[in-house]
Formats: structure tokens, sequence, C-alpha cells
């Protein structure tokens, strides 16, 4: 019998796998779509960079991406990669995280890369819960969602962390969800391509820990549900406060231009050193 | 191989502590610091974000002190030299990815001008209290290399030791300053470049394809790849085999984790590092370090002058500490006398050493200044009894 061998299959470390990730997670969509982009793009694995902190979706680059995966401390993913970056301005510096890591525990650093625009792709898998650690309320679960930590209702509103990037002064913000999945390679695409920190929020779906508490037991509900409530950003600039509750706003919020944080410090690297030999 | 002449200012000079500690990391090739301004370190960063352009260093004011710790691990994964410069409250936020660089091999300087605490404390005075934090600060079993300079010139000097310690151990090496020598000004010489004996990375051999990044091979310390050269090699702060891959399993936590402590332990006598003198038929020996070492000297010669054989003991790398010539001492003295600015930290390690043989003394200090040599002459006195 032939060994059936799937064509994007060189871009993982077989050895390992199969992955760690539930049936129905959304985690090995976002694979499936990265290695699709770089595939697509024709980046060589060996100029990708990956760092990544802690939880699920961290997971879906370290260990099973085959290129470097440098797997960090819990938040601290995009600040390690800002110290990989100045050094190697010239790779792909890929963070890819979930919504604990990168808005709750690393909020902090993410604004500040955002603001620094320091060029870093970063893809922020939103699945509305801490996965790893059994489903306990995390910054962007709905309000009133039932979790381990919220057992009667979560009392909390949560953060629109894409808008929130933008805010700080990103090059480049998106949303899509796994139900996305052409849209959300089209995107990873012009992240990869961009100057800048780029930053692409992917909505996501965990049935196990988060759905199975929400009515949304497995990945096709899921499907479903972000089929039907997404909006395209420019319908969504037509609908009120209101119109907008419990909708997910697809597509790209933001694009600016701002010198890239790098290229910047080597700027003033430069001048100075013009400066001391007297040109 | 010799220092990059780019990063060092040779000369004499009249520079603090931190000044100096500043020029050492710059001549021992650091070319990329993070921070976050922090009483009493900041002239470090200040220092160095004047000097690098002109050496291509790059150096980048963090949003907090986590970040920077970070950041320093991240970019040194690409072969280059980094440094973060902080203080009690800014160390204690460091311990998380000092455990990280633990784990993940990699070296990697942190400096601590030390203050009085615990938490904000004395903000713009000295302390010592940050010694066993240095130790045992971040969670889990680890070893770690740590130096004390007591001088200016002291704290360019060992700049270039701890740089080229945590290259040749790929470990964190922490420098223990305090807020005295950060902030005295004395003179300070910079040799030519020619005379600094730097350690390079220890960049692999292998081919890509065949490398794995823990493989050590019956060695201690494994070879180094870096991050973009192409070997799409993975590395974690999670319980890793020899090809870097996270394997729950006590067996592996075993190999991995023991390595990492046998690489120090097994070379302690190759790191370690103190002044020893006039300790032959002395009935009291007192060890210290950084700044009290040299207020100990005041309290020794008082002593000395009641005619009393007294030794001293400086310690210059104080982590890991000089276990066997202490014990060494133990059997032959009445007792060590250990003066340092907190209420008994390294005094532990010394009173565990001797093991009852001799005893242990603890001369306290608080923090925010330096003991009188009187109290240390008296505590001489006492123990001598």
């Amino acid at each position: 019998m032939r060994e059936y061998k799937h064509k994007l299959l060189g871009y993982l470390r077989r050895e390992i796998l199969p992955t760690t990730h539930c049936p129905g997670c959304g985690c090995g969509q976002v694979l499936n779509a990265f290695v699709n982009a770089i595939d697509d793009l024709e980046i060589d694995p060996k100029n990708i960079i990956s760092v990544t902190g802690i939880g699920c979706s961290s997971w879906i680059p370290s260990p099973y991406l085959k290129c470097d995966t440098l797997h960090t401390t819990h938040g601290r993913a995009v600040a390690f990669a800002t110290g990989v970056k100045v050094i190697r301005p010239q790779a792909n510096v890929v963070v890819i995280a979930g919504d604990g890591d990168l808005a709750g525990i690393g909020g902090n650093h993410l604004i500040h890369a955002a603001r620094r625009n320091v060029g870093l792709a970063v893809f922020l898998v939103n699945n509305y819960i801490y996965g790893m650690t059994g489903g306990q309320v995390s910054p962007t679960t709905p309000f009133g969602a039932v979790t381990t930590t919220t057992p009667y209702s979560n009392a909390e509103y949560p953060l629109n962390i894409a808008e929130v990037v933008a805010a700080a002064g990103a090059n480049y913000v998106a949303r899509w969800t796994t139900y996305h999945i052409r849209k959300l390679i089209a995107a990873m695409k012009e992240v990869l391509q961009k100057k800048g920190f780029s930053f692409i929020e992917i909505v996501s779906q965990c049935p196990v820990s988060y759905g199975r508490r929400v009515g949304l037991r497995d990945g096709v509900a899921f499907m479903e549900y972000f089929k039907k409530s997404s909006v395209g950003v420019g319908t969504a600039e037509n609908m009120s406060e209101e119109e907008l509750e419990g909708k997910i706003v697809v597509g790209k919020l933001v694009e600016r231009h701002r010198i890239e944080f790098t290229e910047s410090l080597r700027r003033i690297n430069e001048s100075c050193q013009k400066r001391a030999s007297g040109e | 191989m010799k220092a990059d002449p780019a990063g060092v200012l040779t000369g004499a000079h009249y520079l603090d502590g931190d000044f100096a500690c500043g020029e050492g990391a710059m001549a021992a090739g650091c070319r990329f610091t993070a921070g976050y301004p922090i009483t009493p370190s900041t002239e470090v960063v200040e220092r160095i974000a004047r000097r690098f352009p002109t050496m291509g260093g790059l150096f980048i004011q963090m949003e907090d002190e986590m970040a920077s710790m970070a950041a320093i691990v991240g970019a040194s994964w690409t072969g280059t030299k980094t440094l973060t410069v902080t203080s009690g409250p800014g160390f204690s936020l460091m311990m998380e990815n000092i455990g990280l660089a633990v784990m993940m091999e990699t070296p990697c300087v942190v400096v601590n001008v030390q203050r009085g605490g615990p938490s904000t404390g004395l903000p713009t005075m000295t302390g010592q209290a940050d010694m066993m934090q240095a130790r045992w600060g971040s969670h889990g079993d680890y070893e770690i290399i740590a130096l004390s300079p007591q001088s200016p010139q002291e704290a360019f000097d060992l700049m270039i030791d701890a740089f080229n310690l945590a290259e040749l151990y790929r470990v964190p090496v922490l420098f223990m300053m305090d807020e005295c020598v950060g902030h005295m000004t004395e003179k300070v010489v910079i040799p030519p470049a020619e005379e600094i004996e730097i350690v390079p990375r220890t960049l692999t051999s292998v081919p890509p394809g065949e490398y794995w990044p823990y493989h050590v091979n019956g060695k201690y310390v494994p070879e180094f790849a870096r991050a973009g050269d192409g070997y799409r090699f993975h590395t974690t702060g999670l319980t890793h085999d020899e090809r870097g891959y996270p394997d729950m399993s006590a067996e592996c936590q075993e190999k991995c984790v023991h390595r990492l402590l046998e690489k120090i332990k097994n070379n302690a006598d190759k790191i370690v590092r103190f002044d020893e003198e006039q300790t032959d038929g002395a009935d009291v020996v007192v060890v210290s370090y950084g700044i009290t070492a040299r207020v100990a000297r005041m309290g020794v010669d008082l002593a000395r002058k009641k005619g009393l054989k007294v030794g001293i003991i400086r310690l210059i790398v104080v982590w890991p500490f000089p276990e066997k010539r202490i014990r060494e001492l133990a059997g032959n003295i009445k007792a060590f006398v250990v003066p340092e600015i907190n209420y008994g930290q390294m005094v532990l390690e010394v009173e565990r050493c001797a093991a009852g043989q001799a005893s242990a003394i603890c001369v306290p200090h608080g923090g925010g200044g330096v003991h009188d040599p009187n109290d240390i002459c008296e505590a001489i006195v006492r123990a001598a009894k």
C-alpha cells in the first residue's frame, strides 16, 4: 500500500506528531492556514523564527512547525520575539499564541510592541477561554458565559483586543475566524509580507473546555456560529453598538505605513556613526 | 579571542561603579541591552544607550523588567551577547525569565545594583539583601553563577568575567553590585582591547539536519545554534530531551535538570573565586563581599591592632559558594565573622559549610548605609574569645 503523504507535511516535525490538541479544536485549522500561507509565498522555513508563550495556541507551532521554534514563558513571547527581531531583522519572526497569553498576562507587552511597531507577525488565537488549564474565564470570554471559574455567569465584559492593538499603533490589524479559512490565509500572507507590527485576531473554537458549557458542543457547531455571527467591517460601520452586540466583526481593521522599529533603530545608529566619523 | 576594540574605552578614567559596569559589558562584547529605569541602576543603561550606536549595539527601554529579561534571552538566541540591568523590585520581576534562561541554557548577564528592601524599600540607598534571591529566586532546582564587585574598577573587570562565564556554562550570570559600589566614583583603568580575553559563543560544527540543541555527547554544555541560521531547532522552557522536544516524564526531568545542576557543581572549582589573606594561624576569619568587604577590612585592621589573629576571605564569585575552602578553614579556626548589609544571608552558607567545627557569627546591617568598622571589630573580639 502506498503511504499517503500530505503535500505540506514537510513543514512539520513528523517525528512528534500527532499534536496534543483535542478533537474539534481550531488550532489545527490555524496551523493549516499558516502552512498554506508560507507555502503560497514560498517562504523558506529557515527564514522563519517562531516564538511562543504558554497555552494551547502556543502548541500550534511549538514543537510541531519545522522552523526555529522557541517556546518561552507565559505572556512574554512578544517581548522575547522583540529581542530576536532586532538582531535578525531579515527573518520572519512570528508569534502564535492565545487570548490568555497575549491579551491577559502578556497584554502590556502586546500593546507596547504594537506601539513600537516592531516587525513581528502576531497571530492571536482567541478561543474565549483558558483551554489548557481546563476552561477558566479569559479576558475575551463573553459577558454572562459559564466557565469553571465563573460557574454561575461571567460578570466581566470581554476585551476587544484587536481594537486595542489598532489603537496602540500597529501597522496592520485584522480579525478573522476559523470559519473564514481562505480569508485567513490571504490575511496571513499580507501579514507575512508587511513591515512593522502586524496582527490578526483569529477567533477560534474550543469545544472541549469552552463550547460544551455554552451550548456549542463540537467544531461544526462553532463553524455555524461563526458563520451566523460574523459581520464584515464595511457593514459593521453602519451598525449601532446594540446591533453589533454578540457579533464578530471580521476584516482588516487598520493598515498603516509607519517605519518599522528595528529599521528606525538602525537608522539612528547609522547617523551616530556618520557623526562620529566626521562625515 | 581578544575584545572588539569598538567597545573598549582604553585609558584611565574617573568613573562610578554603574558607568564602569556598563563599560565592562561593552568591552566584553555585549551588543544588545534591554532595561527598565530603576534607581540605583539606571546610569548603567544610560551609559550604554549613549555609547552603543558607535559600536553597532542596540538598546531598548522595555515596558517592564519581565519584558527586559525576555528580550535579552530572545536576543541571546541569535548569538548576541546580552545584558539587562535592574535593582531589587525589578530583580523580583526578572526571576521568571531567569528561570527560562537557565532551562533553555541561554548565556546572558543580569546586573542587580542592590538597594534596601523589601518592596520599594530604600530606592536610593544601599543593601545586600538579594543574595539568597540570586541563588534561589526562580522556581525549581537550578545552579547559578553570581559575582560581587567591591569597586568601580572591579565592576569593569568582573563584568568581562561575567560575560565569559555566561558563555562557558550557558547560564545567566548575576552581577550583584550594591548601591555604594554603583555610585562611588574612583579611578578605573581600562586596558587595550588586545589585553582583554573574551569567550565567544560556542557555535556548533554539526550541520543543520543532524543537529540537536541539547545533545551534549558526554560533555556538560551543549553546542549552540543561532536562531535564523537555518538549523530549524526547537528549544523550550518545558522539560525536554536532547532534541529539545518536550517530554513530560520523571525520567526526562531527572536527566534534564540533573545536567543543569552538574554543569555548575562539577565545575565549581574552576568558577569559584575569592581573595584570601592571613588565614594561616588565624583564630577568626572574616567573610564578606561587595562594599562590605572594604568596610570589613577596616574592622579587621582595628582587631589586628589589638593583637588578634584575623584572616580575610573576600567573595568575588558568590555563587557557587567556596564551600571547599570554608570547610577546610573551619577545622583550624574558632569562628567566622560575616558582616553583610542584610540580616544574615551568606552567613547561612558559611554556617552550613562550617558544620559546627567553627561558629559563624552574623554582623547584620539593615541597609541604607554601611557598617561601622568598630562593630565589625567588636564582633571579631567576641568571636576570638
